[in-house]
């Protein structure tokens, strides 16, 4: 016997309440609403919120992309195309700039998103505070009253511990000049990329029930101090496979000495540089595990 | 004997939703509506087909008199929305106002408060056009830089009423410009000025 799903799985009155609360997040940019999160086919902490928010904006022209950490061949990735190529039909790609919906779990893909396309994050705390401020009637007393000076003793705290700010993702932002955000666990060198985005970005956490959303060219600026300016990370090398230099780096360990190599943590812009010619250090060494193979 | 809503319900709410998310995304573009052609006069296609898309029963909505007068708009709105009716502006979650000359001053509406900004009103407000009359200058977030509107049909001291709006921000309105076949969003966060 085989199922029938109502297209992209959602009813269509959970859809408008999805749909009223986007816009609503749209409009307030940085501000997270509450929104009625349904139980999914999936438990949560595996993109929940994400997955509702992409069945609420996704149609039957639309091209969908889905990546973890950056790749789109991950478990994560895998299975939540697959729920919608058989829940809604629609076509998949791994290719950033073929996709008009991007759902994604902690990464921003490398190459700059176009007007037009639609970044969904997963996010598992959408509130910036939570971990400095457990009750969630004060941290909305907090953000009413736009009152951030707990984030900032935080990053002092860090400089005081740490001599820098130690925050490397799930870095703060103040989106619009109003609102403190989480912009979910992105490393922070991804940071910079939510600044002006001609795409939309929309960020759902299922569990926590909040839809947030950066409209395209809107500030978002990091937060930081006049003598400890914030500072993405830089890696000292290029990629191993691709020699990308501008990439965020994944570390892969290779075997019990101590060898271990620096590859692209998004996939297809790795795949579309080494097809354009690029060759890393250790492309045509590296072990077969990592799909790359022996090339010639 | 009550109008059809949407031909398909689901595609063609989506479409009119994605419609209405790139008009909140980008304030002062225009977006193509492909609205429901059987829908009551007065209400008109475009805006129909965008309150089709967002009210249901959980949404507690307002209509101005004109709408209210008119049992063939009471009767749509009714069957194909079940959503409750309201006298009362400030108590509405949508507004429905058929003539823009006619808005209500936007004060009137729910604007939310400082801990929940979106307990507030989303007005559908009907408007001639956006390819003549009075001329504004938009800029905010969703706007590269700045924008030049003109908005054909829409009340003299618009400006000054949304400027008014913008100084509630995180609170005020959301606004929704509907003419035919196309529309135009203003969301709270826009600053606007004369041209």
């Amino acid at each position: 016997m085989s199922i029938t799903y109502n297209f992209a799985y959602l009813d269509e009155q959970t859809k408008r309440m999805i749909r009223r609360a986007i816009l609503k997040a749209i409009a307030i940019p940085g501000y997270q609403v509450p929104f009625a999160s349904r139980e999914m086919p999936m438990p949560y902490g595996w993109g929940t919120g994400g997955v509702q928010v992409t069945a609420a904006i996704l149609g039957p022209q639309d091209v969908l992309k889905v990546i973890d950490q950056g790749a789109d061949d991950t478990t994560n990735a895998v299975s939540i195309r697959r729920f919608f190529e058989t829940t809604a039909g629609v076509r998949t790609t791994t290719h950033t700039g073929e996709a008009t919906v991007i759902q994604t779990r902690h990464r921003i893909p490398e190459l700059t998103l176009q007007a037009g396309q639609t970044l969904v994050y997963q996010v598992p705390i959408p509130e910036p505070l939570r971990f400095l401020e457990p009750r969630e009637t004060e941290t909305r007393t907090l953000h009413a009253l736009a009152d951030y000076g707990l984030m900032h003793v935080k990053l002092y705290e860090d400089i005081a511990h740490h001599g820098h700010i130690a925050t490397t993702y799930a870095y703060p932002v103040t989106v619009a000049g109003r609102y403190v955000m989480d912009p979910s666990p992105i490393p922070k060198f991804d940071n910079p990329k939510m600044h002006n985005s001609a795409a939309l970005q929309l960020f759902g956490a299922g569990r926590e029930k909040r839809i947030y959303a950066i409209p395209p060219y809107t500030t978002v600026v990091p937060l930081d101090f006049e003598d400890h300016p914030f500072e993405p990370t830089r890696f000292g090398q290029p990629c191993d496979l691709c020699a990308s230099t501008t990439s965020y780096l994944d570390e892969v360990v290779l075997d019990d000495r101590g060898k271990r190599m620096f590859v692209c943590s998004d996939t297809d812009h790795c795949e579309e540089r080494r097809s354009a010619g690029h060759r890393g250090r250790l492309l045509g060494s590296a072990p077969e595990a990592l799909g790359v193979g022996p090339r010639s | 004997m009550i109008a059809q809503g949407f031909a398909d319900p689901v595609l063609s709410g989506q479409k009119t939703f994605r419609a209405l998310m790139d008009a909140m995304a980008r304030p002062g573009s225009i977006q193509i509506i492909d609205g429901i052609k059987t829908a009551p006069e007065a209400l008109g296609p475009t805006m129909s087909a965008v309150a089709l898309s967002l009210v249901d029963h959980e949404t507690t909505i307002h209509l101005d008199r004109r709408l209210g007068d008119d049992a063939d708009v009471r009767a749509f709105l009714a069957f194909h929305t079940s959503a409750p009716r309201t006298s009362e502006c400030a108590n509405a979650d949508f507004a429905l106002v058929s003539d823009g000359l006619a808005m209500p001053d936007l004060a009137a509406f729910k604007a939310g408060t400082n801990a929940y900004p979106d307990r507030s009103t989303t007005l559908l407000i009907g408007i001639s056009g956006f390819h003549s009359g009075r001329r504004y200058i938009l800029s905010g977030p969703g706007i590269d830089g700045i924008a030049t509107v003109s908005l054909d049909g829409a009340r003299a001291d618009l400006a000054e009423q949304l400027s008014a709006n913008r100084q509630l921000f995180p609170c005020g309105v959301d606004i929704i410009f509907c003419a035919a076949g196309e529309i135009m969003a203003l969301p709270r966060s826009t600053r606007i000025s004369e041209a």
